[in-house]
C-alpha cells in the first residue's frame, strides 16, 4: 500500500497542535519566513482533543508573542485567590501554600481556546495547521533517519478493506519532523523504541486527568478563584489532587488527578472523580448548577529524572511526550510551549548553518541554558517521594520546597506504571456509590458531553498484541481493571454463558492514552483512528 | 379565524396523521375546513366530513392530484389561500414536499413539525434533532404550519360537515410520479410502528430473540427493535437498532425487554409515549425511564404475557 | 450544465447542543462548525455529476456570517469548482435564504441546484422546496438516488413508508437524503489548491433581498426528562394497567 502515495514536502513537519507544536511552528516562521512548515492534528479542528486544567503561567507566551494582549488571546481571569485543601471525607484543612503552588500571575483559561488562538496566528505568519488529520507512521530514510510521517488512509472499513470512500494517507517529508504529540504519543512512542530514547532516563511515570466544567450559581462563583485539594477521595497510597478553577462566564472547571502508579486494581478513578463532587465543602458549589463539558487526559509527571533523549536523526520532541511537565505546579502549558520555541530555535540554527548530520543536538544544549531547565530541576523530586504514599510525600515534598528550594542534594528514581498493580485478591473491593444524576453520573452520559465521535466502520483502533491476554492475565490476576481505569467504558467484560469475552467499545475512546500506559502486559497499543475522530472538546 | 386542513390519504382512506392535525387546529381554534385533494378519493372526502372538528369538507378531484406531487398540491392550497389565517398539514413526506412552496408563494416563512399550540401565532417546535424545544412567534399574516403528529392525540368521530366538491388547478406538469414502492412486509415500519418491541442483551441469545419477541411483536402488530448491544452480539439484525446512532422512534407503546437502558438507546425511544420495562436487575436505568416497569426474568415474563394477551 | 449547491455552517452534527442558562439561544460558543451533513451529500452528488460529464462548474453558496468562509472552502477542498457567500449577521430563517438564492440563481442561470434535505440545527427542511416554488421550478426532494436521462432528473424519492420514482424537468432543485451517497473525505493537496479558487462574496442588500427574520424565537428549552413511573408485581397487573390507566392495549 506504501508505493504511490502522494508526497508534500516541507522544511519542518510538526505533529500536534498543542501549545508545544503550535508554538514551535510560530518560533520558527518568526525566525525564518522561509522555512516552510505544517502542523498536522488528529482532533477535527484544533482543541478538539486538548484537555487542561488550566491555571496558565504566561511567561512562555509573553516570550513568543508579547502582545498577545492586544492580539486577542483568550486570557480573560488572572488568579486572584490561592488555596489549598487537605480534605478528609467530611472536613476540608487550609494548608500553608507551598511557594511553589503560589499562582498570582497565572490565568485561568482553557487551552483548547488558546490553542485555536495560537492556531490563527500561526496561520498568519504562514504556517499549514491541518486539523483532521492524524499522523498514523513515521517514515525512515534508506539511513534509518525519519524523514516525515504518513497520515493515516481514510475509508477503510472495520475488515481491513478499502471502503467506496477510501483516501489513501500521504506522506509529510520534513527536513526535520517535531512529535509534540502530548502525553504517551503514539508516535513518539515508535521513536522512543525505535531510537531507545529512554536508556539514559529513569521510566516515564504518568497520571490520569479527568475534568469536568460547570456553569453554577452566580452567587457562589468567584472568578480568579483556585482550589487544590489533596487527600480524600483517594485513598492515602494513591498519589493524586483535585482541582477547582472559577473561570469567566459563571464556569467553573473541577478535575481530579490520579497516579496511574496506583496498585489497587479495584481502585476507579472516575468514579473517585464523581465521588469527590459530593465532598460537604465541595456539592453545594455543583448542587445548584449544571455540568456541561467532560473529558480525561492523562499527563507525564516524571520530570527531569524521566526526560528521554530529545532529539535523534532527523527529529526532535517537545512538550509532555517529550515530558517537561512541572509537577511541583501541575503545569505543563507554560512548560511546552517553552520546549517547542527552544526545539524550534535549535531547528531553525541548524537548517539555516547547513550543519552536517540529521540530529539537531544543540536542542539540548539551549535547553539546558534556559529557565526551563531550571524549573524542572526545582520540582524533580516531588513526584518520586509521593510513590511511598501521601503522607511520606508531602514531608518530602514540604521538605524539598520549603527547605531546599528543590536545591535538595538528592533525586529520586521512578518505575513503570504498569508494573505497579497488584493481584486482586491482595486488595478489598471498592464499593462506589450509584450515581445520583445530579452531582454523579455514569460513563455513558458523561461521554454525551465529551461529543465523542468514530467512524463505526474502521479497524479498531486500540490494538492488542494477544487476545487472549485480556482474560488469562487482565482478568484471571486484576479482575479486568482497563474495564475501571478507562474513563470512557471501552472496555468491557461480556459474561458470555460459555466463557466471558472482552468487548472494545473503540467508538467511545478519549484518546487519554490510560490503557496504553497502565495495562499490565503492555498488551494494549493505543493507535491513531481516522483523522477528525475522538472528543470534540468545545474549550478544555 | 378559519384554518384549512390538507389531509393525508393513501386514494381509499384518510391518514390516521390528519386526526392529529385536526386535532392541533382544534387547539388554534376557529373554524376548521379539511381539504382532501386527489384522483377518486370522495370517500376520503367523506371519512373527513365526520372527523370531530371539521365545518368544511373540500373536495378537488382530477387525476394529476392522485400522486400528490408537490408542485400541483401547492398551487391547489394556494387556490384556496387568501381565505385563511392558518393553513396546516401533517409533517410527513407529502406535507414537508408540499407546504414550503406554499409559504413560500405566500411569502411567509414556515412553521415546521409543531409539537405545542400556544395561542393562534406561537407554537414549540423541536431542533437539533430533538435535543431542543423552540418556542416561536410568528408576525406572517397567513401561518402555514406542518405538524408533527405523535405530538396530538387524533380527534375522534361526531363530525357532520358538508363536503363540497372544488374545481382542481390546472396540471403544471412538472413532474410525474412513475412508481411508487411501499414496504409490505407485514410488520410496520420502526420508525412508524405504534408499538415497538425491543430487545437487549438480556435475551442472551439470537434463538431467544427470535423465539422470544417474535410471536409477541406479532401479536400486539409491533414492530422489532434491539439495542446496540444486542446487535453487535449478533443477536439481531442492524436496522432493527434503536438509539442514538439507529432509529428514533416516538411509538404510543415501547416494549424494553432485557435491556439495561444505555444513555444511547434512550437517546432513540424516549418521545415513546408509554414505556414498559422488562427486567431482572431491579437496577436497571430503564427503570428510571419507564412508565410501568417490572422486574422478573423475562424467560418467564414473556411467555407468561403473551399467554394473558391470548 | 451548471449546478448550485446551497451549503449552511452547522454545529458539527456528532456535537450535543445544550441550550443559555437564560432559555434565550443555543449555546453555541466554542462548539465546532461544519458543512451541513446533507449539504455535504449535495455537493458529492453534484462532484459526481460532474466528473461523470452531465454537469458544468459546480459553484458552492452559502449565506450568513463571515466565518461561513471556512465552510465555503471545506466546499472548494471537495472538488466545487467556486465559492459565493452572501454575507449577513442577521439570523436567516429559510424564506429569507430562499430569496436570497433565488437572486443567486437569477444571477447564475443554473441547471440544478442541489441542496440538503434539511439543515440539522433548525430541522426546518424548506430551503430547497421553497427556492423550487420561488423559481417556479420543480423539485425532488429527500432523494436517495438520481440520474439525469435525457435532459430530465430521475429521482428515487425516501416517502414515508416506502419509496417513489420521480421525473422531473430541468431545471430543478433536488434535495439530498441520508443515503444518497457517501461523501469523499478532503485531501491535504485539495485543501491547499482550494486556497486559490475563487471565493467571492456579496450581500443581501446587493442582491437587492430583505432578509429580516418574520419567525421570533421567544425562548428555547431542553425537553423534560422522563420520571420513573410505577413498578408493577406480576403480568396481570402490567396488562391491566395497560388498559385501563395508560389505553395503549385493547
Ligand atoms: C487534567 C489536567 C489538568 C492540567 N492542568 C494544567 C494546568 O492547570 N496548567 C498547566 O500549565 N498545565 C496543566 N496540565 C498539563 C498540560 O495540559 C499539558 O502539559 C500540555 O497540554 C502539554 O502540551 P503538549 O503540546 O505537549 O501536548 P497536548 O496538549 O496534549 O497536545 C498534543 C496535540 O497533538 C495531537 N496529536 C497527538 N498525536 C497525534 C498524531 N499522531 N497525529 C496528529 N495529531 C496528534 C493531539 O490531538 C493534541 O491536540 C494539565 C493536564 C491535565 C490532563
Ligand atoms: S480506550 Fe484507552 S485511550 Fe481510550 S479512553 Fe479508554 S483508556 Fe483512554
Amino acid at each position: 500500500m506504501a508505493v504511490g502515495r502522494e508526497v508534500m514536502a516541507y522544511d519542518v513537519v510538526v505533529v500536534g497542535a498543542g501549545p508545544a507544536g503550535l508554538a514551535a511552528a510560530i518560533r520558527l516562521r518568526q525566525l525564518n519566513g522561509a522555512l516552510s512548515v505544517c502542523v498536522l492534528e488528529k482532533g477535527v479542528e484544533v482543541g478538539a482533543h486538548l484537555l487542561s486544567g488550566a491555571c496558565f503561567d504566561p511567561r512562555a507566551l509573553d516570550e513568543l508573542l508579547p502582545d498577545w494582549q492586544a492580539r486577542g488571546a483568550p486570557l480573560h481571569t488572572p488568579v486572584r485567590d490561592d488555596g489549598l485543601l487537605l480534605l478528609d471525607a467530611r472536613r476540608a484543612y487550609r494548608l500553608p501554600l507551598p511557594p511553589r503552588l503560589r499562582n498570582r500571575g497565572c490565568h485561568l483559561i482553557s487551552l483548547g481556546q488558546l490553542c485555536r488562538w495560537l492556531a490563527r496566528e500561526a496561520e498568519a505568519l504562514g504556517v499549514d495547521v491541518f486539523p483532521g488529520f492524524a499522523a498514523a507512521r513515521v517514515l525512515y530514510d534508506a539511513d534509518g533517519a525519519v524523514k516525515g510521517v504518513a497520515t493515516g488512509d481514510m475509508g477503510v472499513g472495520r475488515d481491513g478493506k478499502p471502503k467506496a470512500n477510501y483516501q489513501p494517507g500521504l506522506e509529510l517529508h520534513g527536513r526535520q519532523t517535531l512529535f509534540a504529540e502530548g502525553c504517551r504519543g503514539s508516535l513518539t512512542r515508535e521513536v522512543f523504541e525505535r531510537f531507545d530514547l529512554g536508556r539514559d532516563a529513569q521510566p516515564q511515570t504518568y497520571a490520569l486527568g479527568l475534568k469536568e466544567v460547570w456553569e453554577v450559581d452566580p452567587a457562589l462563583h468567584e472568578p480568579g478563584r483556585v482550589v487544590h485539594g489533596i487527600g480524600w477521595p483517594l485513598p492515602a497510597d494513591t498519589y493524586g489532587g483535585s482541582f477547582l478553577y472559577h473561570l469567566d462566564h459563571r464556569q467553573v472547571a473541577v478535575g481530579l488527578i490520579v497516579g496511574l502508579d496506583y496498585r489497587n486494581p479495584w481502585l476507579s478513578p472516575f468514579d473517585e472523580f464523581q465521588r469527590l463532587k459530593t465532598h460537604p465543602v465541595l456539592r453545594d458549589l455543583f448542587a445548584g448548577g449544571r455540568r456541561i463539558a467532560y473529558g480525561a487526559r492523562t499527563l507525564v509527571e516524571g520530570g527531569l529524572q524521566s526526560l528521554p533523549r530529545l532529539t535523534f536523526p532527523g527529529g526532535l520532541l517537545a512538550g509532555d511526550c517529550a515530558g517537561f511537565l512541572d509537577v511541583s505546579r501541575l503545569k505543563g502549558c507554560h512548560t511546552a510551549m517553552k520546549s517547542g520555541m527552544l526545539a524550534a530555535e535549535a531547528v531553525c540554527a541548524h537548517l539555516e548553518a547547513a550543519v552536517a548530520g540529521k540530529e539537531v543536538l544543540t536542542y539540548p544544549e539551549r535547553l539546558r541554558a534556559s529557565w526551563l531547565w531550571q524549573e524542572l530541576h526545582r520540582a524533580r523530586n516531588i513526584r518520586p517521594g509521593f510513590r511511598r504514599g501521601l503522607w511520606s510525600g508531602l514531608a518530602l515534598a514540604a521538605l524539598d520546597t520549603l527547605l531546599f528550594r528543590g536545591r535538595a542534594p538528592w533525586t529520586l528514581g521512578h518505575r513503570a506504571d504498569h508494573l505497579a498493580l497488584e493481584d486482586l485478591s491482595r486488595h478489598a473491593p471498592i464499593a462506589y456509590p450509584r450515581p445520583d444524576g445530579v452531582l454523579t453520573f455514569d460513563r455513558l452520559a458523561s461521554l454525551q458531553l465529551a461529543h465523542v465521535h468514530h467512524e463505526a466502520d474502521q479497524p479498531c483502533h486500540l490494538q492488542l498484541r494477544d487476545e487472549s491476554v485480556p482474560l488469562t492475565v487482565n482478568l484471571a490476576r486484576y479482575g479486568a481493571p482497563e474495564t475501571r481505569y478507562c474513563p470512557a467504558g471501552v472496555y468491557e467484560i461480556l459474561p458470555e454463558a460459555d466463557a466471558p469475552r472482552l468487548r472494545i467499545n473503540a467508538a467511545n475512546c478519549l484518546h487519554c492514552k490510560a490503557c496504553d500506559i497502565k495495562d499490565p502486559t503492555q498488551n494494549i497499543r493505543w493507535t491513531v483512528p481516522e483523522g477528525g475522530d475522538g472528543p470534540r472538546y468545545g474549550a478544555m | 379565524m378559519t384554518l384549512l386542513v390538507l389531509a393525508d390519504h393513501d386514494g381509499q382512506r384518510l391518514d390516521p396523521a390528519s386526526r392529529s392535525v385536526l386535532s392541533a387546529a382544534r387547539q388554534i381554534g376557529g373554524d376548521i375546513h379539511l381539504l382532501v385533494a386527489g384522483s377518486g378519493v370522495e370517500a376520503v372526502a367523506r371519512e373527513g366530513a365526520a372527523c370531530a372538528g371539521v365545518s368544511q369538507v373540500l373536495w378537488a378531484d382530477a387525476p394529476h392530484l392522485r400522486d400528490r406531487e408537490a408542485a400541483n398540491l401547492a398551487a391547489q392550497v394556494l387556490a384556496l389561500a387568501p381565505a385563511y389565517t392558518h393553513i396546516l398539514a401533517p409533517a410527513s413526506s407529502c406535507g414537508r414536499d408540499c407546504m414550503p412552496r406554499v409559504a413560500a408563494q405566500l411569502d411567509v416563512e414556515q412553521i415546521s413539525g409543531i409539537v405545542a399550540v400556544h395561542g393562534p401565532d406561537t407554537f414549540t417546535r423541536p431542533i437539533y434533532a430533538g435535543n431542543v424545544l423552540a418556542t416561536v412567534q410568528s408576525r406572517d399574516p397567513v401561518k402555514v404550519i406542518t405538524v408533527r403528529c405523535p405530538a396530538f392525540p387524533p380527534v375522534g368521530e361526531g363530525g357532520a360537515a358538508p363536503v363540497e366538491a372544488i374545481p382542481a388547478v390546472p396540471d403544471l406538469g412538472l413532474s410525474r410520479v412513475l412508481e411508487r414502492r411501499l414496504d409490505d412486509s407485514g410488520r410496520p415500519d420502526l420508525g412508524r410502528a405504534r408499538v415497538v418491541v425491543s430487545g437487549g442483551r438480556g435475551l442472551g441469545s439470537r434463538e431467544n430473540f427470535q423465539a422470544l419477541l417474535q410471536p409477541l411483536a406479532q401479536r400486539l402488530g409491533a414492530a422489532l427493535g434491539a439495542t446496540r448491544a444486542a446487535v453487535d452480539a449478533g443477536y439481531a439484525p442492524n436496522d432493527w437498532q434503536v438509539g442514538q446512532t439507529g432509529r428514533i422512534v416516538a411509538p404510543e407503546l415501547y416494549l424494553a425487554i432485557g435491556l439495561s437502558g444505555a444513555i444511547q438507546h434512550l437517546a432513540g425511544m424516549s418521545d415513546a409515549r408509554v414505556i414498559v420495562a422488562i427486567n431482572k436487575d431491579p437496577e436497571a436505568p430503564i427503570f428510571q425511564v419507564a412508565d410501568y416497569g417490572l422486574v422478573a426474568d423475562l424467560n418467564q415474563a414473556l411467555p407468561e404475557l403473551l399467554a394473558a394477551l391470548g | 450544465m451548471k449546478v448550485l449547491v446551497p451549503v449552511k455552517r452547522v454545529v458539527d452534527y456528532n456535537i450535543r447542543v445544550r441550550v443559555k442558562a437564560d432559555g434565550s439561544a443555543v449555546d453555541l460558543a466554542d462548539l465546532r462548525m461544519s458543512l451541513n451533513p446533507f449539504d455535504e451529500i449535495a455537493l458529492e452528488a453534484a462532484l459526481r455529476l460532474k466528473e461523470g460529464g452531465l454537469a458544468g462548474e459546480v459553484l458552492a453558496v452559502s449565506c450568513g456570517p463571515a466565518a461561513c468562509q471556512e465552510t465555503l472552502r471545506t466546499a472548494l477542498a471537495m472538488g466545487a469548482d467556486r465559492a459565493l457567500l452572501v454575507e449577513t449577521d442577521v439570523e436567516l430563517q429559510p424564506l429569507a435564504v430562499a430569496r436570497v438564492l433565488h437572486a443567486v440563481c437569477a444571477r447564475e442561470a443554473p441547471g440544478l441546484v442541489l441542496c440538503g434535505k434539511q439543515a440539522i440545527d433548525d430541522d426546518a427542511g424548506q430551503t430547497g422546496q421553497m427556492l423550487a416554488a420561488l423559481l417556479g421550478w420543480p423539485q425532488a426532494t429527500c432523494v436517495s438516488e438520481l440520474q439525469l436521462v435525457e435532459g430530465r432528473i430521475r429521482a428515487t424519492r425516501e416517502i414515508d413508508g416506502g419509496q417513489e420514482i420521480l421525473e422531473t424537468r430541468l431545471p430543478a432543485v433536488v434535495t439530498a437524503d441520508l443515503r444518497l451517497n457517501e461523501p469523499r473525505y478532503t485531501s491535504l493537496p485539495n485543501i491547499i489548491k482550494a486556497r486559490k479558487k475563487p471565493l467571492d462574496s456579496t450581500c443581501p442588500a446587493a442582491l437587492g433581498v430583505a432578509v429580516a427574520p418574520r419567525l421570533q424565537i421567544l425562548g428555547v428549552s431542553e425537553p423534560a426528562r422522563r420520571r420513573a413511573g410505577v413498578k408493577v408485581q406480576d403480568v396481570a397487573e402490567l396488562l391491566e394497567k395497560l388498559r385501563q390507566e395508560a389505553g395503549v392495549l385493547q
